[in-house]
C-alpha cells in the first residue's frame, strides 16, 4: 500500500535495508519510517519501542469530563487499585498538574513526555488541558507534550493543538463502520444532545477521520489506538488499520479489551470476554502487513508516572508535591540533568548501532530483525519471556512484575507484547504464598518456551521446566534482543527447533 | 422548577460549563445546582444540558425526586443484570 503523507516528507527506508537509524532494538517496530519521524519519537516511550526501555512519561489527570460513553469504561473511576485507562486516584487542577510534572521531571531525569489522557477526554476539557500545556511549554520546554482523545472534539481543537506545539496525538479508533460502532458506544453528547445508536457512531467516526486528516495535513504525528473486542470489532480492526494508515497515521496500537465484572463496565457486567494473548498477537500480525504496529503498550492509568510498566504515581501525590520548593535554579538544574541523560542515552544507542553494523566475529550470529518472519527453513519461531530492566536481561525472576515477550526466529528477536504478573517473591513474610503466585506466573507465561532472567531460584526453576518453559540465567546483563537471539541459536544447535511446537507449550485457545 | 444533583455524582465537571444560567457550582462532596437559577434549560435548549451530558445514572433528579437518567439508560446494563453481578461479586 502507498504511504502518501509519510513519503511526501522523506524517502522511505527500504524494507530490510540498514541505511537509516533503525538498526538496533527498535528496528522491528519503526522500520519504514522516515528519518524525520524517527527523530521525533526517539525519546518518546509510548511511540518508540526502544525509547520505552529508557524514557519515562507521566499522565496528568486534569481532564475529568467526557463527551461519549464507551462500553469498556465506567465513569465511577475513582479507584487506586486498578490499572487501566480512564482510572485515576486524584484529579488535578492545571496548576497542580504543572507543579507535579515539574516535580516528577526533577526526580526522574528520564522523564521526556507529559501526556493528558483523561480520565475523561482531554479535548472535552479544552480549558483545563490547554492551560496545563501553556504553562509547561514555558516552564519545561524540553518536555514533549501529547494528548490522547476519542476524536469527537478533535476537528475543533486541531488549531489549538498546533498552536501549543503538540506534535504527538493519539486517537482511539475502534471502528470505521457505524454498525460496529453502535455495539461499542452507547451514546455521544453532540451539539447539546445525547445521541444514541448508529447515528452516534456515525458522527463519532466522521469526526475521528476528519481529525486524523487535519492533524496529518499539519504534520502532527498521529498514533491510533484500538481496543480489540472479540466478536465485536476484532476482524474489523484489519480494515481500520488499512484506513488509518492510508490517511497517514504512523503507528497502530491494538490493545486487548480489559473487562471484569468488578470494574462495573458494560462489557465487564455483560460477560464480554477479553482476547487471549495469542489472539491479540494474531491480529497484530495480520495488521502489520499494512502498518507499523506497537507492541509495548501497557494500557496505563490516566495518572501513570514513570517508565512504562513501573508506576511510581504513589511517590508523587499532591500533598508531597505541594510540599516541594521549586525555584528557578532548581528547575534549570533539573532540565540540565535531563539534557545530560538524553545525550548519554543517545550516545549509547549510537554505540549499539555501530556495533550492530560492524562485521560480526565468526561464530556470533546476532541479527537485527527488519521485517516480520513467521517461519524459516532452519528453525521454527519461539516465544520467549524476558525479565528486563532498561533494555537488559537484568531482573530476578522472582522480582519481575512483568515479562516482555519476544518472538525469536533466525532473523532475530521481535517484541510482541508483555505479560503482567504478581511478585513471586517480595522478600517479606508473604513468601508462604509463593507457590500459588508461581503457578499464576507460569500460567501468564503460557505459550513461551523459555524465560530469560538475571537470576532464578531452585524451586521456580523446576516448576518452569515441568511446565515446558526453559529457565535461562546465562545471559544476565546482556541487551534483551541479543540475548533472545542467542538463546534461539542455542536451542537450534541443541536440535530443539526442528520438531513442531511441543504439545504441552501449545496454547489452547 | 429546578433539577438537583445527588450523591452519586462523581464530580466529572462535564455539566458545569454547559449550564446557560451558570446554576451549577463545585461543592463538597459533589457539585450542586442553585435551585433559584435553574430553569431546566427552558427557552435555551430543547433538553436540560446537564442531564444530556451526565454519564452517571440517577445523579440528577427532578423536583419529584425522579432520576432524569434512570438505571440502565446510559450504560445499557439492565438493572437486574447489574444486581446479579453485584451479588456474584459479593459471594466470592
Amino acid at each position: 500500500m502507498d504511504l502518501p503523507v509519510i513519503a511526501s516528507k522523506a524517502p522511505l527506508t527500504p524494507q530490510g535495508g540498514c541505511s537509516a537509524g533503525s538498526c538496533g532494538s527498535t528496528a522491528g517496530q519503526l522500520s519504514g519510517l522516515s528519518e524525520e519521524i524517527r527523530r521525533k519519537v526517539e525519546d518518546h516511550p509510548c511511540y518508540s519501542e526502544q525509547a520505552h526501555h529508557h524514557f519515562a512519561r507521566m499522565h496528568a489527570a486534569v481532564a475529568p469530563a467526557c463527551n461519549i460513553q464507551c462500553h469498556y469504561c465506567n465513569r465511577k473511576y475513582d479507584c487506586a487499585n486498578e490499572s487501566r485507562p480512564g482510572v485515576v486516584s486524584e484529579l488535578l487542577t492545571p496548576d497542580q498538574a504543572v507543579k507535579k510534572t515539574l516535580a516528577v521531571a526533577a526526580a526522574i531525569p528520564q522523564m521526556s513526555v507529559l501526556g493528558i489522557a483523561g480520565p475523561g477526554d482531554p479535548l472535552a476539557n479544552p480549558e483545563r488541558t490547554f492551560a496545563t500545556f501553556r504553562e509547561l511549554a514555558i516552564k519545561a520546554p524540553d518536555i514533549k507534550l501529547c494528548v490522547s482523545t476519542n476524536g469527537l472534539a478533535l476537528p475543533d481543537s486541531v488549531e489549538e493543538l498546533a498552536k501549543h506545539n503538540i506534535d504527538h496525538v493519539t486517537i482511539t479508533i475502534n471502528c470505521v463502520d457505524a454498525e460496529v460502532g453502535a455495539k461499542i458506544y452507547p451514546w455521544i453528547f453532540w451539539q447539546g444532545e445525547r445521541i444514541r445508536g448508529i447515528e452516534a457512531a456515525r458522527i463519532l467516526i466522521e469526526q475521528q477521520q476528519k481529525g486524523l486528516e487535519m492533524l496529518v495535513a499539519r504534520g502532527i504525528l498521529v498514533k491510533v489506538n484500538s481496543v480489540m473486542i472479540p466478536g465485536v470489532n476484532d476482524e474489523h480492526l484489519k480494515e481500520v488499520s488499512k484506513v488509518v494508515k492510508a490517511k497517514g497515521a504512523f503507528l497502530h496500537n491494538v490493545m486487548p479489551l480489559i473487562a471484569e465484572a468488578e470494574h462495573g463496565t458494560f462489557y465487564g457486567i455483560m460477560g464480554q470476554r477479553s482476547p487471549s494473548p495469542a489472539e491479540l498477537k494474531n491480529l497484530q500480525d495480520a495488521c502489520e502487513g499494512d502498518m507499523n504496529m506497537m507492541r509495548h503498550c501497557r494500557q496505563c492509568r490516566a495518572d501513570a508516572v514513570g517508565l512504562l510498566g513501573e508506576d511510581r504515581g504513589a511517590e508523587f501525590t499532591m500533598d508531597k508535591v505541594e510540599a516541594m520548593e521549586m525555584d528557578d535554579a532548581f528547575l534549570a538544574d533539573a532540565m540540565a540533568k535531563r539534557k545530560a541523560l538524553r545525550e548519554q542515552i543517545a550516545a549509547e544507542n549510537e554505540a549499539k548501532k555501530a556495533k550492530a553494523h560492524a562485521p560480526q566475529p565468526a561464530g556470533v550470529a546476532v541479527v537485527t530483525i527488519h521485517r516480520r518472519t513467521t517461519t524459516t527453513d532452519s528453525g521454527r519461531p519461539v516465544l520467549m519471556a524476558v525479565a528486563a530492566k532498561n533494555g537488559m536481561v537484568a531482573e530476578h525472576f522472582g522480582h519481575a512484575r512483568e515479562f516482555l515477550v519476544y518472538e525469536a526466529t533466525a532473523a532475530g528477536a521481535k517484541l510482541i507484547g508483555h505479560r503482567k504478573t504478581d511478585l513471586y517473591c517480595d522478600g517479606g513474610d508473604t513468601c508462604g504464598d509463593g507457590e500459588s503466585v508461581l503457578a499464576k506466573t507460569i500460567k501468564a507465561l503460557e505459550g513461551c518456551e523459555a524465560v530469560l532472567c538475571s537470576k532464578i531460584g531452585y524451586e521456580p526453576w523446576g516448576e518452569l521446566e515441568a511446565a515446558g518453559i526453559r529457565p535461562n540465567g546465562e545471559h544476565a546483563m546482556e541487551p534483551v534482543e541479543e540475548a533472545v537471539t542467542a538463546v534461539w541459536h542455542e536451542m537450534l544447535a541443541a536440535g530443539l527447533l526442528n520438531a513442531p511446537i511441543a504439545a504441552e507449550t501449545k496454547r489452547v485457545a | 422548577m429546578a433539577l438537583e444533583i445527588v450523591e452519586t455524582c462523581v464530580n466529572c465537571w462535564a455539566c458545569e460549563p454547559l449550564c446557560p444560567n451558570r446554576a451549577i457550582y463545585e461543592a463538597a462532596p459533589h457539585f450542586l445546582i442553585d435551585a433559584d437559577k435553574c430553569t431546566e434549560c427552558l427557552g435555551d435548549h430543547a433538553k436540560p444540558q446537564c442531564v444530556e451530558i451526565c454519564p452517571i445514572e440517577g445523579a440528577i433528579v427532578n423536583e419529584l425526586n425522579e432520576p432524569m437518567n434512570p438505571a440502565g439508560s446510559l450504560t445499557g446494563i439492565p438493572p437486574q443484570r447489574w444486581a446479579a453481578a453485584q451479588r456474584e461479586i459479593a459471594a466470592r
